[in-house]
């Protein structure tokens, strides 16, 4: 049992990152902090990736000639990070434009509290 | 066959996307060209496309050269083709409607909206005809995040719809990426063809169930399924005309497609209906979709947001066809994309009409007036109104048909009971409208009512007060219900028969 969890740290590390990010989206109040919530929880998933590309005994996936290529064990795999570059640009791009329309909501309601926000909106 | 053509769609539309704001630097006029020209290829594209693909199977297209399951590797199968050409088709016509409404809804801000629309469209494009998992992942986010603009970029209320659907799509997406992370981790390929090939080595592996579990929920909250569906209603009515009549007809189909390519083709029937219970959760939950939509969209007093809950409904329709897992609740499926693209895109654009040419489509002050002013409009909203109702030989019948056939093969009399009612319901708040327009007698004309109609009649105008861009996208996609409903057996004998995959 203990090596299941201690065997396991990233992963758990992982899952708790993911589930304190869900917290943040659900229950916070606060727009800004609903968008914190959110990129914490993209980070989780993109240190998933990045942890399940980890090799021990093997080196950066740069070509090295003192190891060769013959023997494609010793390199950890390049494909995760490479994943992983795209799915960073993707979450800035989406933290922009959650970012311009956060401005958006503030300019129409002056509010960014989301219980406020609901009762300004029913009130034209 | 290797070919060039299942990139061009998605190349033509991020090529015109990334044009429009450097070509509209001088004359702002030149977005709307450009974005009808783009559109009108595409549908020319994707009718090649299919017929190529008809005549000479799959056509594969690699990029850079690599080949798969190194590269990234683009597929136009009948299913992805078919698919293409109803989403580019019904986008064709959302936008030529859009030249008249435009300028009314949101004034000066042409240049960005037909640039995202096109991204919009690259996206729903590149989802369709990717061959790669992760290369869906990005498409999938181009086209979330040029939705998100879309919406936003509407009424007083629309950035609060519009950041709830980010922050919802963004979960979507997210899990859709966790799960493809599980399912990279067993089989180490991330094509889909190579990982259909490899999964029978590793059925065993439960993280594979983790896997399909991540990318159904997170594909579901992009389909709206059931439960998921909470940002729906709000940014379907707060969005701008032309965006609602686009997002509703495309947006939540390439989930539903990206549902049936990774349930069906990807991890295969077999594995699907024998680890988990998968598909019946998501019939049981279309099923409950089908009928809480119906109600909700019985309450609603503004004929947007009733369109919007009527959609979580007819989501539902292509959700049971999915969870039937057998032939014809596939079909019926499949079937309903197709119907169901036509008809909600026309009722939104006859939601359009109504705004544009009365100020509102509050559904309490309709009366007769309206189907004096707008008889085109009124008819089209009546087909399609008909249609959705499910009364042949319109094609929303056919499609029920099927689902109604796949639900008594399966033997569950629940689902077919589930069909039924929801129709019933249907015709109520369809009738409700069509009663109000069409059999209340002619209110008393009023002193300003009383000019004789030539005029009224402006420039451009046919009958009323309605132009010519304004009524014919209308009236053709809700006619073509009736060709799609009296050329069903074909459409299905020769179309849809051949995208069945293998083992149903």
């Amino acid at each position: 049992m203990t090596d299941f969890i201690l065997g396991h740290y990233v992963y758990w590390s992982i899952i708790a990152l993911l589930i304190i990010g869900l917290y943040g989206m659900i229950f916070k109040n606060n727009l800004a902090k609903k968008l914190i919530g959110m990129t914490i929880f993209q980070v989780s998933i993109i240190m998933f990736y990045v942890a399940s590309a980890v090799k021990w005994s093997a080196t950066v996936p740069v070509l090295d000639p003192v190891t060769g290529v013959a023997d494609a064990a010793k390199y950890i795999s390049p494909l995760q990070h490479c994943l992983m570059l795209t799915a960073i640009v993707v979450g800035v791009a989406t933290s922009g434009v959650a970012f311009s329309l956060a401005i958006l909501i503030y300019r129409h309601y002056k509010t960014l509290d989301e219980s406020v926000l609901l009762e300004r909106m029913k009130s034209p | 066959m290797i070919n060039n053509s299942p990139v061009l769609v998605p190349l033509l539309f991020l090529a015109s996307a990334i044009s429009i704001p450097v070509l509209a630097i001088k004359k702002t006029k030149v977005a709307y060209p450009v974005t009808i020209v783009a559109s009108f290829l595409s549908v020319v594209i994707s009718s090649y496309n299919i017929f190529c693909v008809w005549r000479d199977g799959p056509l594969t297209y690699h990029f850079g050269g690599w080949f798969p399951p190194i590269g990234i590797e683009y597929v136009l199968d009948p299913l992805s083709s078919f698919i293409a050409l109803v989403v580019n088709v019904v986008a064709f016509f959302v936008l030529w409607h859009s030249s008249g409404i435009q300028e009314g809804e949101i004034p000066g801000k042409s240049v960005p909206y037909y640039a995202l629309t096109l991204l919009f469209l690259c996206g729903a494009n590149g989802i369709i005809v990717t061959g790669d998992l992760f290369n869906l992942y990005v498409f999938l986010e181009i086209f979330a995040l040029a939705g998100y603009g879309l919406i936003g970029i509407g009424e007083k209320q629309a950035p609060v719809a519009s950041f709830r659907y980010l922050i919802m799509g963004t979960v979507g997406a997210s899990f859709y990426l966790l799960g493809i992370g599980f399912l990279y981790i067993v089989t180490g390929s991330l094509n889909m063809a190579d990982v259909r090939n490899i999964l029978p080595h590793v059925y065993g592996n439960p993280a594979l169930a983790a896997a399909l579990s991540l990318i159904v929920i997170g594909m579901g909250i992009k389909m709206a399924i059931f439960p998921l569906h909470g940002w729906l209603p709000d940014a379907y009515t707060y969005a701008p005309s032309t965006t609602s009549a686009l997002v509703a007809p495309i947006g939540t189909k390439v989930a539903a497609y990206v549902i049936i390519r990774i349930l069906f083709f990807v991890f295969g029937v077999k594995f699907v209906s024998q680890s988990l219970p998968i598909t019946d959760l998501i019939a049981w939950l279309a099923a409950i979709g089908i009928i809480y939509g119906s109600v909700m969209a019985m309450a609603q007093k503004e004929m947007k947001r009733m369109l919007a809950y009527s959609s979580i409904a007819q989501i539902g329709y292509i959700g049971l066809g999915i969870g039937l897992a057998n032939p014809l609740g596939y079909i019926g499926a499949v079937l309903h994309i197709l119907n169901h693209a036509f008809m909600k895109g026309s009722l939104f654009l006859v939601a359009a009409n109504l705004r544009k040419n009365a100020g509102h489509s509050d559904i309490s002050k309709l009366d007769a007036s309206y189907r004096k002013k707008l008889p085109w409009s009124m008819a089209a909203f009546t087909l399609a109104a008909l249609s959705m109702i499910g009364l042949p030989p319109t094609a929303g019948f056919f499609s029920k048909w099927y689902l109604a056939l796949g639900a008594i093969d399966k033997g569950n009399w629940v689902f077919l009971a589930v069909i039924l009612i929801s129709s019933l319901l249907n015709a109520v708040y369809f009738f409700r409208i069509l009663e109000k327009v069409y059999l209340a007698p002619p209110p008393a004309q009023t002193a300003g009512e009383d000019l004789p109609p030539e005029t009224k009649r402006r420039e451009g105008s046919l009958i009323g007060e309605e132009k010519y861009s304004l009524m014919i996208p209308v009236v053709i996609l809700s006619f073509s219900l009736l060709l799609i409903g009296l050329l069903n057996a074909n459409i299905v004998k020769e179309v849809i028969q051949r995208i069945i995959p293998l083992g149903m």
